[in-house]
């Protein structure tokens, strides 16, 4: 061991001596902000919120001029700009996280899970009447939409990025089109077709095929997009090595793009899952639970919320905030368990 | 020989090294390409080349950058065709019998003539173990012991010292020269005739680039192996004969083909002697 020890350091961490001018700048901004919001006419938040923006990203340049140059200037420019972009990204997503939250919490209780809405009204105080339909629905439609739309939405990738057929540029196109499909033109279709057409009834069976027309076109680009990062030299080795393009697609890319293939369930999930308009059409909607998804009138979350939010008292609307609420937490829990199980394997 | 040319230190390298060439080439063993062209789309890319390799030779490719050498070890394991534009002419004989003709069994022939790629490649979903046995899954072929035959290509490969206590560890944890030799490891577990290798050291430090020759000399005894290199030391190194492919703007096409020594020391065409003895190219 030697005489004089040597400490690991991190030399390029700014420290106190660096990043005074910018903190003393971050400071003046503030206070500039604030006597040109006393003495101008723009008031409040909002004129406040307005005037830091302007205000900082010009302290910024100036305090990277007078030390640096004016590259260093544009450079703080565009820095500012970025962490402010990024804030009015985050700033309505934590203001609706929080709002929802908030509101939400008072409704909840575990007895909500356990009753439906069959002999309570809207509103009855939250102690009776629960969400238990709802849930089993939302379930079910989730569920058999992404069975029927995951196996299609993938093999219509694999189309696209392995097989390469003549029909490829073609499909490519409609799947572009299909979605910017309006929800609620999904929800029509499965009712004039499955409903109208073929005479069926209300059930949780129409509304999830009407949910997989939407989830179709999510699933097949996203999957398009990660299969096409796989190397093409995987795909040259399977194939070197004796593989069948089935065999190869099946043991090296499809495992190599597991984790992305499965992020790409999850946005699918994530946009039907909250979806109402097509359910209006297609589940009916009800008040007690229905167990089979085949017949029958059933509920589903974002419909309840439409319910009771269109009630309009007090307590309907408490119990609307609720149900956002557990919706919500259900898509945050299945995302965590995907995100986990997807994330111990798989590079790509 | 090697005082004929002192220009030429490859000489000598290709001279030490001990000679077991085949002076004689029999009809219908190993692998014939015979009057092979390429094109991708309209651009004519090899030209008539005919060309032998002999059981239990190292034949090694060399040229300048393309004169067609990829493509045309590519022809001869049918990778060629995945360019949605290529098209070729021409025989390639694997044991006397066209690759090329129709009814042919693609997989089979590809199970039969392995392929090493410049880039290594182990899949990167599988753990090392997986990756040397997965030639067996992807052709659904069975083997009684399975243990035997992974120890046993790791080790002609070189790498079974290495990797034999991390064997379910990932194959994208080892370093790129160790990489290359999983390559080649999976590429033997399938038991092929012959072996092609494109330009298989160039992303390699030379300590891992020696390491594949040696594992190269160590197989050339029990199989057909065809390499492609930039590096002429390289093919002096390993090879028993050379192929010197040169494409004048037009198709390339193959001015010689001799054994290595041959090549190195007293080519007979004047190109090549300009391209080995680092004159152009």
């Amino acid at each position: 061991m030697s005489t004089t020890l040597t400490q690991p350091i991190k030399p390029w961490r700014v420290n106190f001596k660096q990043a005074w001018p910018e903190i003393v700048g971050a400071i003046a901004a503030l206070i500039l902000t604030y006597a040109i919001v006393n003495v101008s006419p723009l008031k409040g938040k909002l004129g406040f919120v307005v005037t830091l923006v302007f205000v900082a990203t010009f302290v910024a340049a100036a305090v990277s001029w007078v030390r640096r140059d004016r590259k260093a200037a544009f450079n703080s420019i565009s820095t500012v700009m970025v962490y402010i972009a990024g804030l009015f990204v985050i700033f309505p997503l934590g203001s609706i996280l929080y709002e929802i939250v908030h509101r939400g919490i008072a409704g909840l209780s575990w007895g909500m899970f356990t009753r439906d809405m069959a002999v309570t009204a809207s509103d009855a105080p939250l102690s009776e009447g629960g969400i238990l339909h709802a849930v089993i629905g939302s379930l079910y439609i989730v569920a058999l939409a992404t069975v029927f739309s995951v196996p299609i939405g993938l093999l219509t990738s694999l189309y696209l990025t392995e097989i390469k057929g003549k029909a490829a540029g073609t499909i490519r196109f409609f799947v572009q089109a299909m979605s910017g499909i309006p929800s609620i033109v999904a929800g029509l279709f499965i009712y004039a077709i499955w409903m109208i057409a073929l005479g069926n009834q209300y059930s949780a069976f129409a509304g999830a095929m009407a949910l997989a027309i939407l989830m179709i076109p999510t699933v097949a680009r996203t999957s398009e997009e990660v299969l096409k990062l796989i190397p093409g030299d995987l795909r040259e080795a399977g194939l070197a090595l004796g593989g069948t393009q089935w065999r190869t697609v099946a043991m090296i890319i499809l495992p190599a793009a597991q984790s992305g293939l499965i992020t790409s369930v999850i946005l699918g999930i994530a946009r039907v899952a909250g979806e109402t308009a097509p359910l209006l059409l297609t589940m009916g909607g009800a008040d007690a639970v229905n167990l089979n998804p085949f017949s029958g009138n059933s509920s589903a979350i974002p419909f309840y919320v439409w319910k009771n939010f269109s009630m309009g008292t007090e307590i309907s609307i408490q119990r609307a905030w609720s149900g956002v609420l557990v919706l919500m937490i259900i898509v945050l829990i299945f995302f965590s368990l995907t995100r986990f199980l997807s994330n111990r394997k798989g590079r790509f | 020989m090697s005082q004929t040319n002192p220009v030429n230190s490859l000489a000598s390298v290709a001279a030490a090294r001990s000679p077991h060439v085949q002076s004689q080439h029999t009809a219908g063993t190993g692998l014939e390409a015979r009057n092979i062209h390429a094109w991708f789309g309209d651009k004519h890319v090899i030209d008539d080349v005919t060309l032998d390799f002999f059981p239990g030779t190292v034949t090694a490719l060399i040229g300048p950058s393309g004169c067609g050498k990829s493509t045309f070890i590519r022809i001869l394991n049918r990778m060629h065709e995945f360019i949605p534009t290529a098209a070729m002419a021409g025989e390639v004989l694997l044991e006397g019998t066209d690759i090329y003709k129709p009814g042919t069994d693609v997989t089979k022939i590809r199970l039969g003539i392995g392929m090493v790629f410049q880039k290594p490649n182990p899949f990167p979903s599988m753990t090392i173990k997986e990756n040397v046995l997965s030639g067996l899954k992807l052709a659904q072929l069975k083997v009684s012991n399975q243990d035997e035959l992974l120890e046993s290509c790791l080790v002609r490969a070189g790498l079974w010292s290495e990797v034999k206590d991390r064997l379910n560890e990932y194959g994208g944890a080892l370093s790129g020269g160790q990489q290359q030799r999983l390559c080649i490891a999976r590429s033997l577990a399938v038991s092929p005739q012959v072996l092609l290798m494109d330009e298989p050291c160039s992303a390699l430090d030379p300590g891992s680039t020696l390491r594949i020759e040696e594992t190269i000399r160590e197989l050339s005894a029990s199989m057909t192996i065809v390499i492609v290199t930039h590096n002429m030391q390289q093919a002096a190194r390993v090879s028993d004969r050379t192929g010197f492919f040169l494409s004048d703007g037009g198709p390339g096409r193959l001015i010689e083909c001799a054994s290595t020594s041959e090549i190195f020391s007293n080519p007979k065409d004047k190109r090549t002697e300009d391209y080995v003895t680092g004159r152009f190219g």
